[in-house]
C-alpha cells in the first residue's frame, strides 16, 4: 500500500435507528478520511452523532434496530458488512477504542494486569508470563507509577486518571494503526486531563498511530488535532486543518462553538455566549440546512440542504461565500458572537 | 480479607445468640401459659409435670432457664422428649441431618447447573424463540408445587409405570444411607433431587438471565467488545462473573432455608426422614423439645449459609474485600 494513501476513508456513512416514534437519523451522509499518524478532532454537541459514527467504524453498534449504510474503508478493506470474525480480529489489534468514563470501562472483578493480558492474548497467543511482562512495560509506557504493583490491582483501587492510563495501555497494547478516543478526558479532573492528553500524544508519536479524538472541548482540539471535523445533527458541517479552523472558521455553527469559549484576555464578557435554540430532533430534521433555525446568518438559500463544499483542505456545508462570511462575521462580532 | 472473615464470623455468632434467645423466649417466657404443660405434651401426669419443672429449672429465673436449656442443647446434648418418652432429641437431629443434606445438596447441584445453563442460553439468545421457550419452561417449573409434582411422579414411578422399562429401577420410597449402599442412595434420591430442582432451576434461570442482560449493558462490556473478544468470552468471563452476586445471594437464602427444614414437602412426599419430616412430626404431636431444637438448628443453617454467601462475595467481587 502506498505510504500516503489514506488509512481510513468514510464515505456517505448513514446510521439510523428505527424507534417507535420514527426513524432516528443519528448519522447522515458523513464523509471524511484520515491519513496515517494524523489526529482528527471530531467536535459537536451531545447527540450530534460523534460517538455513534465512530462506534460504527468498529462495528460496535449492536442494536438490532440500527441500520448502517455507506462505506468505511480501512487500509483498503470495506468494514461495513464485514464478518464478525474478521471484525473481531481488527478490533483491539488494528483499531482500538477508548471510552469516556474510565470508572466503568474496566470490568470491576478483574485486575488491571488480567485485562491487559487478555487484550494481548486475544490477538497474539503467547505464554502468560510473556504477556504479563508486556503488560508491565505498557503500564510503564503510559506513565503509570510503580507498574509492577499496579498489575495486580483492581480498577476500584485506582484513581480516575490511573484507570484511564490503564485503559490507554490496554488499547495500545497491540500497536493499533488507529485509535479512536471517545471523550477520553471528559470524566477527569482538569489537571489529569492534560496528563492524559500528553500520554495520548506521546503514544501517537512513538507508535505512529492515527487518532480520532471525539470531544466537545475546543481547547482539547486546539492542543491535539491536525484536522478538525465539526458535526451538527448527524452531519459533518465543517472540515478543516486545525489552525485554519481556529483562524478562519467558515460555518456559522463553528463560529458559535468558538464564541462560546470564554476569552482568556481582554475584558471579561458580561455573560458567556450560548447558541440560541436547541439542536433539531433527529427524527424530524428540517428540510434545508439543519442549523438554519438557530443561525443568525440564514438567508433564502438555506431552505435547501447545503452539501460540504468540494475541496480537500477546507470544507464547509454552508451557502455563505467568502464575501458573505466576511459580512456576517463582522455583524456577528459586533454582537459579540465571535471573538475574532 | 481475613479481617472480613473474622468480623463476619463474629456477627454470625451474635445473630445466632439473638435467635436462640428469641426461640427460648417464645417457648418459655410467653405470658399466660405454663411451659411445663406444653413440654410434657398432651395428657401428661402430674408426676411428669413435676419432673419437667425440675428438668428445665422452671422454678428459677429466666436467665438461668435459658442457660440450662443451652447447656442441654449444646454441651450435654441430653434434651429429652416427653411425648416419645425418654427419647433424646439431639441424636434424632443428628440422624436426620444427613438425609436432608443429601437431598438438598444433590438438588442444589442440579438446579445450579440447570439454572445456570438456562440463564446463560436465554441471555445469549435474548429475544429469540429459544429464550422465550426457556423462560416459559422456567415459569412452569416455578409454578408447580413440589408436593404436587412429587405426588405425580410417585404415581407414575412407584405405581402406574413402575413395571415399565423406564421406571423399573426405582426403589420403594424411603432413604438408604450412602454408607450402606451408595448406588441405592443415589437411586432413592435422584427423583427427589430432580423434583426439588425443577422449582429452583426455573427461578435461578430467570434471575440469572435478568442479571446477565443487565451486565451486558455495562460500559465494560463495550470495552470488551472493542478489545476484539468473542461474544461467548464476553458473556462467560465478563458478564457472568459480574452477575453471580445476585444468584449467590439467592442461593444462600434458599439453601439455608431448605437444609433448615424447608425441604419438608419433598421429604414428606418421598418419605425421607429428614429434618423437615422430624419437625413436621414434632409439630403434629406438639413435641416442644424437638420443635425447639429444630428451630435453633434451622436458624443455625440459615445464618451459617448467609455467612458463607457473604464470604463468597469477597471472592467474587474484589470491591467487597476492601469494604
Amino acid at each position: 500500500m502506498l505510504e500516503d494513501s489514506p488509512l481510513l476513508v468514510v464515505q456517505d456513512l448513514c446510521v439510523s435507528f428505527q424507534t417507535r416514534r420514527g426513524l432516528v437519523k443519528a448519522v447522515d451522509h458523513l464523509s471524511f478520511h484520515l491519513k496515517k499518524g494524523e489526529v482528527l478532532g471530531v467536535v459537536g454537541e451531545s447527540g450530534s452523532g460523534k460517538s455513534v459514527s465512530m462506534m460504527s467504524v468498529l462495528g460496535l453498534i449492536a442494536d438490532a434496530n440500527a441500520k448502517i449504510e455507506g462505506s468505511i474503508v480501512f487500509r483498503g478493506e470495506e468494514l461495513i458488512g464485514l464478518s464478525g470474525r474478521r471484525l473481531r480480529a481488527l478490533r483491539g489489534s488494528d483499531i482500538a477504542m477508548i471510552f469516556q468514563d474510565p470508572m466503568t470501562a474496566l470490568t470491576p472483578v478483574y485486575t488491571i494486569g488480567w485485562q491487559i493480558i487478555e487484550q494481548i492474548q486475544a490477538h497474539q497467543p503467547q505464554p502468560r508470563a510473556k504477556a504479563r511482562e508486556r503488560a508491565r512495560a505498557l503500564l510503564a509506557e503510559v506513565g503509570m507509577p510503580n507498574p509492577d504493583a499496579q498489575l495486580d490491582r483492581f480498577p476500584h483501587q485506582l484513581s480516575g486518571g490511573m484507570r484511564q492510563r490503564a485503559v490507554i495501555a490496554m488499547a495500545l497494547a497491540l500497536r493499533p494503526a488507529l485509535l479512536i478516543a471517545d471523550e477520553p478526558t471528559t470524566a477527569l479532573d482538569v489537571t489529569v486531563q492534560a496528563q492524559i492528553l500528553d500520554v495520548i500524544d506521546h503514544m501517537r508519536k512513538t507508535l505512529g498511530s492515527a487518532v480520532i479524538l471525539i470531544t466537545h472541548d475546543m481547547g482539547v482540539v486546539a492542543e491535539m488535532a491536525d484536522r478538525v471535523m465539526v458535526m451538527y445533527a448527524g452531519r459533518g458541517v465543517e472540515l478543516a486543518g486545525a489552525s485554519d479552523l481556529f483562524e478562519d472558521p467558515w460555518h456559522p455553527y463553528t463560529w458559535a462553538l468558538l464564541g462560546s469559549i470564554p476569552p482568556l484576555e481582554g475584558a471579561r464578557p458580561r455573560r458567556l455566549l450560548s447558541i440560541p435554540g436547541s439542536p433539531p430532533s433527529l427524527i424530524d430534521l428540517p428540510r434545508g440546512c439543519a442549523f438554519a433555525p438557530r443561525c443568525p446568518s440564514r438567508f433564502e438559500a438555506c431552505e435547501r440542504r447545503p452539501e460540504l463544499s468540494p475541496g480537500d483542505v477546507h470544507q464547509a456545508a454552508c451557502f455563505l461565500d467568502q464575501a458573505g462570511r466576511m459580512r456576517n462575521k463582522a455583524i456577528a462580532s459586533e454582537n459579540g458572537v465571535h471573538p475574532a | 480479607m481475613i479481617l472480613m472473615l473474622i468480623r463476619r464470623l463474629l456477627q454470625m455468632l451474635f445473630v445466632m445468640f439473638g435467635i436462640s434467645v428469641l426461640a427460648f423466649a417464645i417457648f418459655f417466657a410467653t405470658p399466660g401459659a405454663d411451659p411445663s404443660a406444653r413440654i410434657a405434651g398432651r395428657n401428661a401426669t402430674p408426676e411428669t409435670l413435676i419432673q419437667v419443672r425440675h428438668d428445665f429449672g422452671l422454678d428459677r429465673p429466666l436467665p438461668v432457664q435459658y442457660a440450662l436449656l443451652m447447656k442441654r442443647l449444646f454441651i450435654t446434648g441430653d434434651l429429652t422428649s416427653f411425648v416419645n418418652r425418654g427419647q433424646e432429641v439431639i441424636p434424632e437431629i443428628v440422624a436426620s441431618t444427613p438425609v436432608t443434606l443429601s437431598l438438598v445438596l444433590g438438588a442444589a447441584l442440579i438446579w445450579i447447573a440447570a439454572g445456570g445453563l438456562i440463564g446463560v442460553l436465554a441471555a445469549a439468545t435474548r429475544g429469540s424463540w429459544l429464550d422465550r421457550g426457556l423462560m416459559i419452561a422456567g415459569m412452569i417449573g416455578v409454578s408447580m408445587p413440589v408436593y404436587w409434582l412429587g405426588s405425580v411422579i410417585n404415581l407414575f414411578a412407584q405405581s402406574r409405570l413402575h413395571d415399565s422399562a423406564l421406571f423399573s429401577w426405582v426403589p420403594p420410597l424411603g432413604y438408604i444411607a450412602f454408607g450402606d449402599d451408595p448406588l441405592g442412595w443415589f437411586k432413592t434420591l435422584v427423583i427427589p433431587w430432580c423434583t426439588l430442582a425443577v422449582l429452583y432451576a426455573g427461578l435461578y434461570g430467570r434471575v440469572l438471565r435478568g442479571a446477565l442482560i443487565e451486565s451486558l449493558q455495562e460500559d465494560y462490556v463495550r470495552t470488551a467488545r472493542a478489545k476484539g473478544l468473542s461474544e461467548s468470552r464476553i458473556l462467560l468471563r465478563h458478564a457472568l462473573r459480574c452477575s453471580l452476586i445476585s444468584v449467590v445471594t439467592l442461593f444462600g437464602l434458599d439453601f439455608g432455608a431448605l437444609v433448615g427444614g424447608g425441604a419438608l414437602l419433598a421429604e414428606v412426599v418421598f418419605s425421607l426422614p429428614g429434618i423437615g419430616k422430624l419437625t413436621f412430626d414434632a409439630l403434629q404431636t406438639l413435641d416442644l423439645p424437638v420443635i425447639m431444637a429444630t428451630v435453633i438448628y434451622a436458624s443455625f443453617f440459615v445464618v451459617a449459609s448467609n455467612a458463607v454467601v457473604d464470604i463468597a462475595y469477597g471472592f467474587i467481587d474484589p470491591r467487597v474485600r476492601d469494604a
